[in-house]
């Protein structure tokens, strides 16, 4: 269940057009710590901002089960402040749905609904990615410790769960982007299994 | 003056005990059910008293509301915790995950006993690697990933099949870890009593439970919790509601009734003395009424007590006629009109008598018994208990107002009798939708109770089965397996869009043999290592990694079938108690059908559903439209009630040429009675309402009381003298105005079986004195007609 969640977070975080590129600020002299709490109010707003996005994805899963890894690739679609499709067309299609705490999934003519609510501690991660997107970054560090480092124009996330009663499977998600858009999410789970996703540009409407 | 006073006061006393002793003995009802009537075949009743009495009778649905989502999640939770802990509650589900990992568990270690898809061929080498290439593909989606845990164990996804078919569509949607209906501004909980759904009383305690733990859960909440209320339907609150209405009107109207008329009569007697002595053979008959009903059908509900208002206002009349009109010869001139009037009402009662509807015949037979005993005792008790110097006010003057207004009525008479015409017309005009056909009409739950309920069933995905395949035998694995052939045939249904949907107990609990050809379908442990190093070739995958599965299926070969009794204690279990079900004659299975575009299921829908379900000569398979069976049966008691009324009209008619030996008279006492019939069922119509079962009663009553004043009326004009015209006639308005002011109070029942009844029988009453009147015209008035007068003979 941990890694639906990775997957919904892959998207959400996925939809940030490269073309939203903002305009970085010179983050002012001071101290390390200074630097980067400012640099991630920045990051906040700056993700705060998007509304829309509609962006094409890559995917590599890498299973400890599986003598290869497994490759897939779609679209993402997003529409603040809640909801989030992923829509995987290879292999095989497969329609993903966050809207509010329901997952709906679409998959080989079933559809299956979760709430999310009903799988403590993913139900909190959640809302943590949405916290990310809304730019709210007390819920955000409220789940997780957030390490940020980099410049606005190439910057990097690190969120690893605090809540140690946690289904072991997530042990790390990295976020990597320029601006409000992200470039590479990483999804290390407790087990060795890991995917990482690569988002492009924003796709034409 | 009256000798068979001693007598007769010995027998009544005698009468009167032993009567009162039957009825405090009697076993009285309020269950709705009991009044209503019962399905005619077998397999039908026992349907329905499966229905009655099984799981989906015990289902208390909890609705919610105010406050903040998280408030109301919090009591849900809160409220369902405390409930679990209640040996009252046999299920409480408010969608929390709480036992789900005993499902889990169950349905893994049985996934190759359960899943549909085991068959001979997927353990085939080409049906193993379709299924695990299947399972790997998907192990980059999120179900995959679901899979991940259990793919050793599991690479076919047999345990995704079962979550897939038992996956509960109608099942409400969570939010905050809990049921809420589909706006999201309700938490909904379903609680199942333990005690069966026909004890009203266990029932009741257990609304007042869910209702007192609600209490402290919210006072748990705290000051988070403001605001949040809660509501509850099903039908136990249903019965339980409907029985405090029962007992409340019935005691509420009996009184108002019962005091009004009283207050009528002092107004008119001018003596206390005489009101009660003029209760006497009401009460007579209301207890006879009653045991009379105890003896003949063991049990008396609480409406027929309610009836006796109607005694009230048809059995004070006796009195009424006996004070009025006391004559030295009163045995002669009066009583013999009195008793031919109580045998034209036990006529007209005695053709309910033969109703299959249960209620009807209750009610006829406590009138005939109520009637006949309220004469016999104003008859033969009564006058001996008069004191001698019992002085009531003089009537004569308002029988002489009457007489009067008569008079002045009858120049216009015409233009009154005009009103039948019209409402003949009417009725004809609206013959179409004269009749309520729904049984639902007569329940006391009022209709925005009812709408509540139907709302919270379908956010709850509570069953309300319209249409049910019914699947009926001896032997419980008989009826599963063919239950598992009507499924297969349904589920065709499904796939060409012929139905949305439907359920069946062999989704939770497939037959042995089913259970046992999967097994079969297993192939031995070396068999399936070959076949599974076969498959695999080419994928990324290898046989060393799914040990568990060699393992599992070799488990699973050997394993015990899974019974009814292996379900206890997880959420499969009430599912299958609702669909399979011991009666006195076996066993019954129910797959309840969804109508594929969420309407209801059309009747060419239910010719192809009928035409595609399997035969079997020992099991009885059918197709049960359950509310429109329930309607259709009611129908027919409609039609039924309807001739008996016919019949006991004809009844009455053969009476009275049988007593007064004269065509002309029988016409004139007949015809206002049926021009007062045809008014008050027009009027009925133009308020809006339609016709039930009731109403055709209350026109009965209408002609068993209207009969008394036509014959008064005629026997007056036979035999003229200027006094006891005008006191015959101050009685009968006497008369009529407590029968009305009787009915009238029952016209206001919040319950339509009582309200029927009474706004038909109310201004009934009234119209047939005043077409008597007009028709059947005193001697005096109308010096110069000799005998029937043509209608455009009036003044």
């Amino acid at each position: 269940m941990r890694l639906v969640v990775a997957a919904v977070c892959a998207g959400l975080v996925g939809l940030w057009p490269v073309s939203a590129l903002a305009h970085a600020m010179e983050a002012p002299p001071g101290a390390a710590a200074a630097d980067e709490d400012a640099g991630l109010d920045e990051l906040m707003r700056l993700l705060a901002e998007r509304k829309h996005g509609h962006v094409a994805f890559t995917e590599t899963h890498r299973l400890g089960l599986l003598q290869r890894p497994l490759h897939s690739s779609g679209e993402l679609l997003y529409d603040a402040p809640d909801r989030l499709e992923k829509r995987t067309l290879k292999p095989e299609v497969e329609d993903l749905v966050l809207s509010g705490n329901l997952l709906t999934i679409h998959r080989r003519g079933h559809t299956h609904i979760l709430d999310l609510a009903r799988y403590p501690g993913i139900a909190d991660w959640i809302e943590s990615i949405r916290a990310t997107l809304a730019g709210d970054r007390a819920s955000l560090e409220r789940n997780f410790q957030v390490s940020y480092s980099g410049e606005p124009a190439h910057w990097k996330l690190v969120l690893v769960p605090r809540n140690a009663d946690q289904d072991a499977s997530i042990a790390e998600v990295r976020i990597e982007g320029s601006g409000a858009a992200l470039h590479r999410l990483e999804i290390r789970q407790g087990d060795g299994d890991s995917s990482v996703m690569t988002i492009g540009p924003e796709l034409p409407p | 003056m009256m000798r068979q006073g001693p007598s007769g006061t010995l027998l009544w006393a005698l009468l009167a005990i032993g009567a009162a002793a039957v009825a405090a003995r009697a076993h009285y009802t309020t269950d709705m059910s009991a009044f209503l009537p019962r399905s005619p075949s077998p397999a039908q009743r026992l349907l329905v008293e499966q229905l009655r009495d099984g799981p989906a009778a015990r289902l208390v649905m909890v609705a919610i509301s105010g406050g903040s989502p998280q408030a109301r999640a919090q009591v849900s939770a809160q409220l369902a915790k405390s409930l679990r802990a209640d040996p009252a509650f046999a299920a409480v589900a408010n969608g929390d995950p709480a036992g789900f990992d005993r499902d889990r568990e169950l349905l893994f270690r049985d996934r190759y006993l359960l899943s549909a898809t085991v068959t001979p061929e997927r353990f085939t080498v080409h049906g193993l690697r379709a299924a695990i290439s299947d399972s790997i593909d998907g192990l980059a989606s999120p179900e995959g990933l679901l899979l991940k845990p259990l793919f050793a164990q599991d690479p076919t996804g047999e345990m995704l099949g079962i979550v897939d078919g038992l996956a509960e569509e109608r099942a409400p949607r969570t939010r905050d870890g809990v049921w809420v209906s589909p706006d999201g501004q309700r938490a909904l909980l379903v609680v199942q009593t333990r005690a069966p759904g026909s004890d009203t009383d266990a029932q009741e305690q257990a609304c007042d439970l869910i209702r007192s733990s609600f209490d402290t859960a919210l006072a748990a909440g705290g000051s988070a919790a403001h605001g949040v209320v809660m509501r509850i339907s099903g039908p136990p609150v249903l019965a339980v509601a409907s029985r405090d209405a029962i007992r409340r009107e019935v005691v509420r109207l009996s009184s108002l009734g019962a005091g009004l008329v009283a207050l009528l009569l002092l107004i008119a007697y001018r003596s206390p003395a005489a009101v009660i002595l003029g209760f006497l053979p009401v009460a007579s008959g209301a207890l006879a009424g009653v045991a009379a009903v105890a003896l003949g059908y063991g049990v008396v509900h609480a409406i027929t007590l309610g009836f006796g208002v109607t005694l009230i206002g048809e059995a004070v009349d006796y009195s009424i006629y006996l004070f009025v009109q006391r004559t030295v010869l009163w045995q002669l001139s009066v009583w013999p009109t009195i008793r031919l009037g109580v045998l034209t009402s036990i006529c007209g009662f005695a053709a309910l008598l033969p109703s299959s509807f249960p209620g009807l015949a209750q009610l006829g037979l406590y009138s005939i018994a109520g009637l006949e005993a309220a004469a016999l005792v104003t008859r033969f008790v009564l006058p001996a208990w008069l004191p001698p110097g019992l002085a009531i006010g003089n009537l004569a003057p308002l029988g002489a107002g009457v007489e009067r207004l008569i008079a002045k009525l009858t120049s216009v008479r015409l233009y009154i009798l005009l009103l039948p015409a019209l409402a003949a017309v009417y009725l004809y005009g609206h013959r179409d939708s004269l009749w309520s056909r729904e049984l639902a009409a007569l329940s006391p739950i009022s209709t925005a109770d009812q709408r509540f309920d139907a709302q919270l069933r379908a956010d709850t995905g509570a069953p309300d089965p319209g249409y049910l395949v019914t699947v009926a035998g001896a032997d419980r694995e008989a009826v599963l397996e063919v239950s598992e052939q009507a499924s297969a045939s349904l589920a065709r249904l499904v796939a060409a869009g012929v139905i949305g949907g439907f359920d069946a107990p062999t989704r939770y609990l497939p037959s042995l043999a089913l259970q046992r050809e999967r097994q079969q379908s297993l192939p031995p442990p070396e068999e399936l290592r070959t076949r599974l190093t076969a498959a695999l070739a080419g994928l990324p995958l290898r046989t060393e990694r799914l040990r568990p599965f060699l393992h599992d299926v070799e488990a699973a070969r050997a394993m015990a079938p899974l019974t009814p009794e292996g379900l206890a204690g997880t959420s499969l279990e009430t599912p299958v108690e609702s669909l399979l079900m011991k009666g006195s004659r076996g066993w019954v299975a129910l797959l309840p059908l969804r109508a594929a575009d969420g309407d209801d299921v059309s009747d060419a829908t239910a010719g192809r559903v009928r035409a595609a379900l399997p035969e079997d000569g020992e099991v009885h398979v059918a197709l049960v439209d359950l509310r429109g069976e329930t309607n259709r049966l009611y129908s027919g008691y409609l039609r039924q009630a309807g001739n008996l009324a016919l019949v006991g009209f004809a009844a009455i008619v053969l009476l009275l040429l049988i007593a007064l030996r004269s065509l002309e008279r029988v016409a004139r006492i007949v015809a206002p009675l049926a021009l007062a019939v045809i008014t008050v069922a027009a009027l009925l119509v133009a308020r809006g309402e339609r016709l039930t079962i009731l109403h055709v009663v209350g026109m009965l009553l209408i002609v068993a009381v209207g009969s008394n004043y036509a014959l008064f009326l005629d026997h007056n004009r036979a035999r003229p003298t200027r006094k006891s015209v005008h006191l015959t006639l101050a009685s009968l308005v006497i008369a009529n105005l407590a029968t009305v002011t009787a009915f009238g109070v029952l016209a206001t029942s919040r319950v339509p079986v009582l309200a029927d009844l009474g706004s038909t029988v109310a201004p009934g009453a009234l119209l047939a004195l005043l077409f008597s009147a007009l028709i059947i015209p005193a001697q005096r008035a109308q010096p110069a007609v000799a005998t029937a007068p043509a209608p455009g003979e009036a003044s």
